[in-house]
């Protein structure tokens, strides 16, 4: 039971990550109807970013943090509007393949600029484990569900009650009737990037602690956000948080206690898992929007 | 509506590049030759995405992985069953076809954004389903193919049709063989009904459904088609590299083919040679810029992108464009 | 009075289809002017075009000014657009509708002109949170025309506010707008297909064909007017 729970704790830990990332996705695919492939790599990039503040200049870890945030909202905006906007009106698979480009893009760029050497950030969070009610639970999971669960909370508040925020939940949804009210739609899709390229950077700089820093690190992890959110739902922010949570937690089940899937599966697992979503019921747990079905 | 007129100018063209790819080897050397074979290899499995993507209009951005099917089909046939390596790219290429049927029969029910993002899925969980697999292929390691007796030539020449043909100049004979093959069997399969209906389900689905097009059924069938291809190309591909591990068939591959589609154009041989030549020859332009690691990537995604900004028919787009205006020439001329 | 609204000559087309060939009209600072014709006649052209949601040739004054941009600059210049449908928020709550409605004030009033609204359309104070897109056709289109007012625009554009509802709800839309002209001297240019209503209310009338002006002048004129009554009144 201890050994279940701990499973449980790990997957909620892993969940936030993938479920921030998967928020990023969402966030753009419900403004825009594209998915955003290079969103990975833009997280891997912001954590780059963060080693360097770090492990090259000795900053300590959270004002590092803050600027790697900073850093990448900007580059958000940046990449939305020198790369994104000038085929925007065209169709979606054009902007899909852009995004590709530009996965390659930065790919490439953090091999040029940092080799492909491993690297190892040093997390905030203390790696041991304290004893609640018989089950160990690491620390460094506790912070991590605290940091994502934090980001995405703030963000909530962000788009409930800020007047920016209701508009960029104006213009995401009815874009054509927000301009007639006077809100200035390119503008907020371009702060819609900067966010989820926020979020990616959480999710990145999460990931990073137990895993190793190198141009492929977030790749994997892409896919377990794409599962999350087709599972909960493309266009659904709650849909997002909750199949990332879910999926942390299924995927950590699985591998522990299924042995044909043990650790090395989970891949395909969430492959599986996307295919049925998308063939038994394509809008996901908390989707809306109706799928055209032939 | 194809007149006499632009079938024999077709036929005059497909003589003349035959030709071409014939003579080639006498006139660079061997070193060439083998990049050239790559060149027919990357055709073959461009043929088969562009029966996918340009006809059926599904975006795959995974078939590196039915290139891994046949890669390692063939690796396995030759190192554990001794089968020749000239038979195994037929057996190899019916294994990826049907892993494509297989894949096609949930996926074709995708739209396009969707359909690419779960084959994005499958090229990244690829590397690590043959490493779970290792029993069957060699897991990290991978299957060494070098000097097997089951390997036509690797350190003696050839001695064929009585020529005597290097590693590399049998390598490109092959490759471009089979891409021949290739070209004139999608050619044969696109020019008939079901050619039509492939287009009927790019241009529309709805318009393909109520006219009677099985959808599910055409769009499956394109994706063992393609699979087949790619699955033929990856076993070339294993032949030429005479070893297979799981790094052979990274994600890089998967985009980096589809790069090849869209910059090259679909529909035409022509974009598709442009393509694979693009696919072929730009990381190592891009490495003599820069020698740095990284370099590479970063021409493709800038390419890629620019291809978006400018010309989104790539290369093949730009062609078609250019003989428009001649033959509004042609024509102005004839005063007609 | 000077004309708040004027078109000279506009022209919009969609495609290689001619909506709009050469429209010329003046709304007066403080009336209500109509534009009335049949489907395809133009009219919700000629108000998109004034919101710059489409490409127009010509010229257009607001205020005398030349009026240019795209619908974000027209909203902050005090033109308020309600388009066909309501182009209500349907995933929003109502209190978010309104909220919306005055996106480019920069003052600190929406407090007081929320309650001002629930003067007009009282469910508004009771439904606040109410998902709008659960409104009522009627509902919507008072929501619509509350999202409007938020803006304290000077220019209040209508189109089609009659489509698709029942005759007393329409007539108590007119009633507020009518209200709101002569009590805040709020301008108003409605585009209706419902003829009758709209002459009732409005001061003056342009009835488009085929994306022209075919005849204009005061609501009593075109009231007596043979053509106007046969084809637009119904007798």
């Amino acid at each position: 039971m201890a050994d279940f729970l701990q499973q449980v704790v790990s997957g909620l830990a892993s969940g936030g990550i993938y479920g921030s990332l998967a928020l990023a996705l969402v966030l753009i695919h419900r403004a825009t109807g594209v998915i955003n492939f290079a969103q990975g790599e833009m997280a891997t990039f912001s954590t780059y970013i963060l080693w360097t503040l770090t492990a090259n200049h000795g900053w300590p870890y959270w004002p590092a943090f803050a600027v790697t945030l900073l850093v990448s909202f900007a580059g958000g905006i940046g990449i939305h509007e020198l790369v994104i906007r000038p085929v925007e009106r065209g169709s979606v698979l054009r902007i899909v393949i852009v995004t590709i480009g530009l996965l390659l893009l930065i790919n490439g760029a953090m091999t040029w600029i940092w080799t492909g050497e491993v690297r190892y950030v040093q997390g905030p969070f203390p790696t041991r484990t304290i004893d609640v009610g018989g089950v160990a639970v690491s620390l460094q999971d506790i912070g991590t569900i605290a940091v994502s669960i934090g980001t995405v909370g703030l963000l909530w508040l962000f788009f409930q009650f800020t007047k920016v925020g209701l508009a960029m939940r104006a213009a995401a949804v009815n874009p054509a009737e927000a301009r007639l009210v006077g809100v200035r739609v390119t503008w907020m899709l371009g702060l819609g990037w900067g966010l989820a390229a926020v979020l990616g950077a959480v999710s990145g700089m999460l990931t990073a602690p137990s895993a190793i820093l190198d141009p492929t690190m977030m790749q994997v992890v892409l896919i377990y956000a794409f599962a999350a959110a087709v599972l909960g739902g493309i266009d659904s922010p709650v849909g997002a948080v909750v199949g990332g949570l879910l999926i942390g937690v299924g995927l950590n089940l699985l591998g522990a206690y299924v042995d044909f899937i043990g650790s090395a599966l989970q891949l395909p697992a969430a492959l599986a898992i996307i295919l049925i979503v998308l063939m038994v019921r394509p809008a996901g747990i908390f989707g809306r929007r109706e799928v055209k079905k032939i | 509506m194809r007149t006499r007129r632009s079938t024999l100018r077709a036929l005059g063209l497909f003589a003349a590049l035959a030709a071409v790819v014939v003579v080639l080897p006498h006139f660079v050397s061997d070193f060439r030759a083998q990049q050239f074979a790559y060149v027919g290899i990357y055709l073959t499995a461009l043929i088969g995405l562009n029966v996918l993507t340009g006809y059926t209009g599904q975006i795959s951005l995974g078939h590196g992985a039915f290139m891994a099917v046949g890669g390692y089909t063939t690796a396995i046939l030759m190192a554990d069953h001794g089968v020749k390596d000239v038979w195994t790219i037929p057996i190899a290429a019916a294994v990826a076809g049907v892993a494509g049927l297989l894949f096609g029969l949930p996926a074709g029910r995708l739209s396009g954004l969707y359909l690419a993002l779960a084959t994005f899925a499958i090229a990244v969980a690829t590397p690590t389903v043959i490493k779970r697999f290792d029993g069957l292929t060699g897991g990290g390691s991978g299957i060494n193919l070098f000097g097997k007796p089951e390997l036509t030539a690797s350190l003696t020449p050839v001695e064929s049709f009585g020529l005597k043909l290097s590693f590399n100049n049998w390598l490109y004979a092959l490759s471009w063989t089979v891409a021949l093959i290739a070209y004139v069997l999608a050619w044969l399969l696109l020019r008939g009904r079901t050619g039509r209906a492939f287009r009927a389900v790019r241009d529309s689905e709805t318009a393909a459904v109520s006219s009677g097009v099985n959808l599910a059924l055409y769009k499956t069938l394109a994706f063992g088609v393609s699979a087949a291809f790619a699955g033929a190309a990856g076993a070339l591909f294993a032949i030429a590299t005479t070893f297979v591990n799981p790094d052979t068939f990274p994600v890089s591959l998967s985009i980096f083919l589809l790069v090849g589609v869209v910059v090259g154009g679909l529909g035409s041989l022509a974009g598709l040679i442009a393509g694979a030549v693009f696919i072929q020859f730009m990381p190592l332009w891009a490495q003599s810029v820069s020698s740095s690691p990284g370099a590479p990537t970063v021409v493709y995604g800038v390419i890629l992108i620019l291809v978006m900004f400018v010309l989104p028919g790539g290369f093949a787009g730009l062609l078609g464009r250019l003989e428009s205006l001649t033959r509004r020439g042609y024509d102005r001329s004839r005063g007609s | 009075m000077s004309a708040l609204l004027e078109l000279k000559g506009v022209e919009a087309r969609y495609g290689a289809v001619q909506a709009l060939r050469g429209v010329t009209l003046e709304v007066p600072e403080g009336s209500i002017v109509a534009v009335l014709g049949a489907n395809g006649a133009g009219k919700t052209t000629a108000l998109r075009a004034v919101s710059g949601t489409v490409r127009r040739t010509g010229e257009i004054f607001f205020a005398g000014k030349p009026l240019r941009g795209g619908p974000e600059s027209v909203a902050r210049a005090g033109i308020a657009h309600v388009p066909e449908g309501r182009g209500t928020f349907t995933d929003l709550s109502v209190q978010e509708n309104l909220k919306l409605g005055a996106y480019t004030r920069r003052d600190r009033g929406l407090g007081s002109d929320i309650a001002r609204m629930a003067e007009y359309f009282p469910w508004i104070s009771e439904r606040g949170d109410q998902r709008a897109g659960t409104l009522s056709g009627g509902e919507q289109q008072m929501l619509a025309l509350a999202r409007a007012l938020m803006g304290r625009p000077r220019l209040l554009m209508l189109d089609e506010p009659s489509l698709g509802l029942a005759p007393m709800i329409v007539r108590e839309i007119f009633r507020i707008v009518r209200e709101l002209n002569e009590k805040n001297g709020l301008t108003v240019l409605v585009v209706e297909q419902d003829a009758r209503i709209a002459l009732d209310v409005a001061a003056s009338a342009y009835v488009l064909e085929v994306g022209q002006v075919v005849v204009s002048g005061p609501s009593s004129e075109l009231r007596e007017n043979e053509a106007v009554r046969r084809s637009y009144l119904g007798y």
